[in-house]
């Protein structure tokens, strides 16, 4: 067991950003449950809601994080431990927190709404949480400077949040005349926060929302298999982050 | 104790270490001097492996380390500007780190006589910068390391907590302990070092003992010694 991962999260579920995400997520989900009169369609606000502040607050604040605690991890080295073990305490240590938070958060009021459509969307957020957390560690390791690697982080959220969507719209427009399925299903593997609204719609089976996208991955892998498919790609992007990063982690000067 | 052959660092275009030769044995205690920015704290990092060398080779206890942590076992690291997770307290950080270092011998003289453990349960984001550096003397000195590494260890001390470390690194350094000692208060150092390192743009000019340059240069206080030294280097120049 790494002993730095209890440190790194005990420490990291104090902070008060931490405890203010959790109540936030919170009280979203309980209004958003409250309001809307089936649980399905709370879902599904909710989903909008997850998709959106999930990656953005595990981007930005594994980033802030990382670069806070800068001689927290110098001190660390300084001890008898391997650079691997004591990155690999802090990436899994803020993934875990930003987990527990977003799980808490959403997960309560979704069971005290008894939502069972909603346990798909509590995965894609722990996947998000993860995915998004290892990414902005990437970037923060990778970028020196506090400021430029925080606006780092924005963009990376932006492109895959906003740019990412007009991208494949462009595309699809451009090449219309052509097939376009294959090509189209591999952009949006490289896009986790469409995946995740994909494997969502696919599970309430609301072709409408789907987009054409999402319609690609029903049409040619149907739902079943569909939904496997999107959650392996989906747990790569939470685990390809950590084995790109521990790599520029190993040679980085302190 | 420490060996260092031919260590080069660069940081992109920008050299902060040339080719460093360095020998440093137990049972002394060196100061590391230099202006700002001659390469003094990326020479210590670089034998801490916090930075990684360019090139070169540093051996410690007569064996080259590599990427095994072991070594860091037998040093004691006192950081510039000790920065703790604001959210844990004095008592926390304590147990934390003894936790991470697993077994050792325990050395809980610094503890003692800053009044630590009466703080315990203080946090560590609301104490002052004097406060910091003594909790980050005592974690140094806590797992009694055969060496120590000092980095301007009384910067931010009052005067009575800066004679009790002054005190504590002499009795160290009569056990036998190598000691390594960087500050820019020269007179803090004159009655506590045996040895010299001097130096300049990444490279050391001199290294040295204490009653040689005193001698070499007709003077009793180590500050102004090593001005009079100076000014005949450049003369020499």
């Amino acid at each position: 067991m790494n002993k730095l991962l209890k440190y790194v999260i005990a420490d990291i579920l104090r902070t008060k950003v931490m405890i203010a995400y959790t109540v936030l997520l919170f009280l979203i989900s309980f209004v958003v449950f409250a309001l809307e009169n089936s649980p399905g369609k709370g879902v599904l606000t909710m989903m909008s809601v997850v998709l959106f502040m999930v990656p953005l607050v595990s981007i930005s604040f594994s980033a802030i994080y990382l670069y806070n605690s800068a001689e927290f991890v110098e001190l660390m080295l300084s001890q008898p431990i391997n650079r691997n073990k004591v990155w690999a305490g802090i990436f899994i240590g803020l993934g875990l927190s930003l987990i527990i938070a977003f799980a808490v958060g959403y997960g309560i009021p979704m069971l005290l709404f008894s939502a069972a459509d909603g346990w798909v969307l509590f995965l894609t957020g722990i996947f998000l949480s993860a995915c998004f957390s290892g990414l902005g560690l990437l970037s923060a390791v990778r970028v020196r400077d506090k400021a430029r690697g925080i606006g780092a982080v924005l963009m990376i959220w932006i492109f895959f949040s906003i740019i990412f969507d007009g991208l494949v719209l462009f595309l699809s427009f451009q090449f219309a005349d052509y097939p376009l399925e294959k090509p189209l299903m591999v952009l949006s593997a490289l896009n986790p926060v469409d995946l995740s609204r994909i494997l969502v719609l696919l599970d309430m089976n609301i072709s409408a929302l789907l987009g054409y996208t999402g319609a690609i991955f029903q049409s040619n892998l149907g739902t079943w298999s569909g939904m496997v498919f999107i959650s392996i790609i989906l747990l790569f992007w939470c685990v390809l982050p950590f084995f790109w990063s521990i790599k520029f982690f190993r040679k980085k000067d302190l | 104790m420490i060996e260092i052959n031919a260590l080069h660092k660069y940081f992109g275009k920008f050299q902060a270490l040339s080719d460093v030769n360095l020998f440093l044995e137990k049972g002394h205690c060196y100061a590391l001097i230099g202006p700002n920015g001659s390469g003094k704290t990326t020479l210590i990092k670089s034998i801490l492996s916090l930075v990684i060398p360019s090139s070169g080779k540093i051996q410690i206890d007569g064996k080259v380390w590599g990427n095994n942590p072991e070594y860091r076992k037998m040093i004691g690291y006192m950081p510039q500007n000790p920065r703790f997770p604001d959210s844990m307290t004095i008592g926390q950080i304590f147990s934390m780190m003894k936790d991470v270092r697993g077994e050792y011998v325990a050395d809980e003289e610094l503890i003692r006589s800053y009044h630590i453990d009466q703080m315990s349960h203080k946090k560590l984001g609301t104490l002052s910068g004097g406060t910091k550096q003594k909790v980050n003397a005592a974690l140094a000195f806590l797992f009694t390391p055969q060496i120590l590494i000092l980095d301007e260890p009384t910067a931010g001390l009052d005067p009575v907590s800066a004679e009790i470390l002054k005190e504590k690194i002499q009795q160290e350094r009569r056990r036998g302990k190598l000691i390594l000692i960087t500050s820019h208060i020269l007179s803090d150092l004159d009655d506590l070092i045996s040895d010299l390192v001097f130096m300049q743009e990444g490279k050391i000019m001199v290294q040295c003992s204490l009653d040689w340059i005193k001698q070499e240069t007709q003077q009793h206080v180590l500050t102004k010694a090593i001005a009079s030294w100076m000014k005949n280097q450049n003369v020499d120049r």
